[in-house]
């Protein structure tokens, strides 16, 4: 029988970037087959051509034995392909049903009823009528899913459908993908994290700078042997921190409400941490549970002009004082979105550094000195490895590794006391993601004080010294890293504790 | 005739032409366009539809001329918009311009020319009711918008056109990958958007104003965009604010004739300004802005 889903020599160029390159892959019906590869190995631009969002320059695509041009999304669901985004495809000022609707026929009662029978067999519960924006990122997900499964898919493609979900939730998407497999379903499984692929999956093909490098069983082989033919070369090692002294207390929150007046917003009760020199403490958690906020009210973005004492910096109350401020005594901060927060995309990396470290004598007198601020980003540029072209490219003209590798750099040259630091390898390849923990690890050991909010929990257990978790705005009392485990934070993660 | 029932007979026929133009806006503005050329596309609709009511006796002509007017510009502002991504505040403004300079080329031969005003419709019963009486007895055109104001509101929020339409505005890239041609829908928004304003037009040159006379729109396209902002993208508040400068407009002309000691330019810029600050005022709740607000207007969107 053929397979239901056939590539034969599939490729597709943007501009000077070869996405694919004579991509082959076959997909048979009751199987989940995964996609491996790092950022930028070409898998979402696959997955685009699949579902027809884009369209090959060469190549075919055979479905159940036949030739078809897959000119839109549309065309993609008649032939029975369903698709899970990364950022999801949902309208957030839309309830669920609405949600459905869009696409699915059929009126709002009898959506409903679909929608709470395909939960109940599938272990997808949603509320139909909740609006979009309340729910949480797990929750969407299983709107998305159930928007797929609404149309009877042969064939359910999920994009990273495990990066937003805390670990016990990841659990429980495994049994209904394993679930719906066993109705005879094929699923395309996008993934780079290996153990949930070896777990899950029953075939993988492996993609590297968007050719396929290999096909095999990952049931078959370790995580490092997979991790190998991904990336091309052997994993780098992690970089956990040796235990050693602590300096004075520098940065402190101690219960800090903040009540947000944006509904999409989240609203902070009752936070408190402390972080001193020479420790880096985690703040996990799934996105959207008040880091954003959380990240604000350190920086300064936020300011409480009612409760100063609320955040202390080097014993002193900061908590009225703005972002430019608290900066001015020693704080560093690398937001979690390079392009817009961290960096100015149009603005040269030079003019880039001279935003933070205006402060080290590169502007006199309101005039700029250029060949201060062009030695000053050299510096950063080579201590760092960032490869570019100099100081004068562009920001927005670097890949998302070698652009963080910059922002964190300039920062770090700041020798700042307290520096706090979002997402810091959201995006990054895997060599430039150990290079930037290998830093955050080495500034510690130098004395510094650091906060990392991530959503990466093995990241978090590799660098930190302390985990706090953040869940619904609230923070959770402090573990030490060596005396607690992955499936304890999971818990504060879904709030299920204590 | 009491004063009283002076600003009710008149309050709804003021306020149709901002709410026709408004209601079209609102669709526009929903599926993420902003059109800053409504001024522009309401004159030439006023002048088309004037003049072809004119030379045809027929108000339903004139209607039909101003709005195929108004799609024609509309479809000049989405080939820059839409077509070549170009800014919208700026292609809005440039089409409004434009609009003006047609209105007055088109208008110019009738100058000061007048037409019949089509009678007034009442509604039976409802028009002998003592006080609010004279609210029913209305030309057709009245009616209709407000009949039409609800259509919307129930197309918005209660089909699945609707659903479309506030999905494209919100999210186009979502809306693209789940298989909707953001830009025909947009299209079709605007296209929409330039027939409501070409009538808007046409109903005050034709009927509510029945007199040719250029730059008569005066600044209603531009209460109209703004109704659409400060009503927060909701029919009903949209309706409310074009009913508020109907009626302040009708105080404004009864104070001049009961001789207030107020220059008339004053009071002729009252009801723009007392409008305005009073949506203001509702719309400055943050959270029914933010809940509203259509996420991806005025940005260009490639598809």
């Amino acid at each position: 029988m053929a397979p239901l889903l056939q590539l034969s020599g599939v490729s597709k160029r943007y501009g000077g970037v070869q996405a694919n390159a004579g991509i082959d892959l076959s997909v048979d019906a009751g199987s989940i087959h995964a996609i491996l590869g790092e950022n930028g190995a070409g898998k979402s631009t696959l997955m685009k051509l699949i579902y027809g969002v884009e369209r090959p320059d060469e190549g075919q695509v055979l479905w159940q034995g036949q030739a078809v041009t897959l000119s839109s999304p549309s065309d993609a669901r008649r032939l029975g392909i369903g698709m899970v985004f990364q950022h999801f495809s949902l309208f957030e000022t839309l309830s669920v049903v609405q949600n459905m609707a869009l696409i699915v026929p059929g009126s709002k009662g009898e959506l409903a009823t679909r929608i709470r029978d395909l939960g109940a067999a599938f272990g997808l519960s949603v509320d139909p009528q909740a609006m979009v924006h309340a729910l949480s990122v797990g929750e969407r997900q299983r709107v998305e899913i159930i928007r797929c499964l609404l149309l009877n898919p042969a064939l359910l493609i999920l994009d990273e459908p495990t990066s937003v979900l805390p670990p016990q939730s990841v659990a429980l998407l495994f049994d209904t993908l394993r679930a719906l497999r066993a109705k005879g379903m094929a699923i395309l499984f996008i993934s780079h994290k290996l153990e949930e692929i070896r777990e899950l999956c029953d075939t993988a093909t492996i993609l590297r700078q968007g050719r396929v490098m290999a096909r095999l069983d990952p049931r078959q082989g370790t995580a490092h042997d997979l991790a190998t033919l991904m990336i091309g070369r052997p994993m780098p090692p992690p970089v956990h921190p040796t235990p050693h002294g602590l300096g004075e207390e520098r940065l402190a929150l101690s219960n800090l409400n903040f009540a947000n007046d944006d509904p999409f917003g989240v609203s902070l009760k009752d936070v408190s941490l402390a972080v001193r020199g020479g420790e880096i403490l985690g703040i996990a958690g799934i996105s959207g549970n008040g880091q954003q906020e959380l990240a604000a009210l350190i920086s300064g973005e936020i300011a409480l002009t009612s409760n100063a004492k609320a955040v202390t910096f080097m014993g002193q109350p900061v908590g009225d004082l703005g972002a430019a401020a608290r900066r001015h005594r020693g704080l560093a901060f690398v937001p979690e979105d390079r392009l817009g927060r961290g960096a100015v995309p149009d603005m040269s990396l030079a003019d880039n550094a001279l935003l933070t470290a205006h402060g080290r004598g590169l502007v006199k007198n309101g005039f700029i000195n250029r060949k201060l601020e062009r030695a000053f980003t050299a510096d950063c540029i080579a201590r760092f490895d960032v490869r570019t072209s100099g100081p004068q490219a562009e920001a927005g003209s670097l890949s998302g590794g070698n652009l963080q590798k910059f922002i964190m750099g300039r920062e770090m040259m700041l020798d700042p006391k307290v520096l706090l630091v979002a997402q810091p390898t959201w995006g990054v390849d895997i060599g430039a993601a150990a290079d930037i923990r290998q830093r955050l690890v080495a500034m510690r050991n130098a004395g510094a004080a650091i906060v990392v909010i991530s959503e990466e929990i093995d990241e978090l257990f590799e660098i930190c010294d302390r985990l706090q978790v953040l869940h619904k705005g609230h923070l959770s009392p402090s573990v030490d890293v060596a005396a607690t485990s992955v499936e304890q934070i999971g818990t504060y993660m879904i709030g299920a504790a204590a | 005739m009491t004063i009283l029932a002076f600003i009710l007979a008149g309050t709804l026929a003021a306020a149709t032409p901002l709410l026709l133009a408004a209601l079209g806006e609102l669709i526009a503005e929903r599926a993420g366009v902003l059109n800053l050329g409504l001024e522009g596309m309401m004159a030439l609709g006023a002048a088309v539809g004037f003049v072809v009511a004119y030379t045809t006796h027929s108000h339903v002509l004139g209607f039909a001329a101003a709005s195929v007017a108004g799609i024609a510009l509309s479809l000049v502002f989405a080939t820059l918009a839409l077509g070549f991504m170009a800014n919208q505040v700026a292609a809005g403004l440039a089409i409004g311009v434009l609009g003006l300079g047609l209105s007055s080329l088109i208008g110019k031969p009738l100058e000061s020319q007048t037409l019949d005003a089509p009678g007034k419709l009442a509604i039976p019963v409802l028009a002998d009711l003592p006080v609010i009486g004279p609210l029913f007895e209305q030309d057709v055109v009245v009616y209709l918008t407000f009949g039409l104001a609800v259509v919307i509101w129930a197309v918005l929020n209660h089909s699945k056109l609707g659903l479309i339409i506030r999905a494209v505005g919100e999210n186009p890239h979502a809306a693209r990958a789940i298989g909707f041609r953001v830009l025909r829908i947009r299209l079709a928004a605007v296209a929409f958007g330039g027939a409501m304003a070409g009538m808007a037009g046409a109903y005050a040159s034709t009927i509510y104003t029945p007199l040719w006379a250029d730059g008569m729109i005066a600044g209603r396209g531009w209460i109209a965009v703004a109704l659409v902002v400060f009503g927060t993208w909701a029919a009903g508040r949209i309706v409310f604010g074009a009913l508020l400068f109907g009626a302040l407009s009708l105080g404004g002309l009864i104070a001049q004739a009961a001789g207030v000691a107020l220059p008339s330019q004053l009071l002729a810029s009252l009801p723009y300004a007392v409008t305005i600050v009073m949506l203001a005022v509702i719309s400055s709740n943050r959270r029914r802005m933010r809940l509203n607000t259509v996420a991806s207007l005025g940005q260009p969107f490639a598809g």
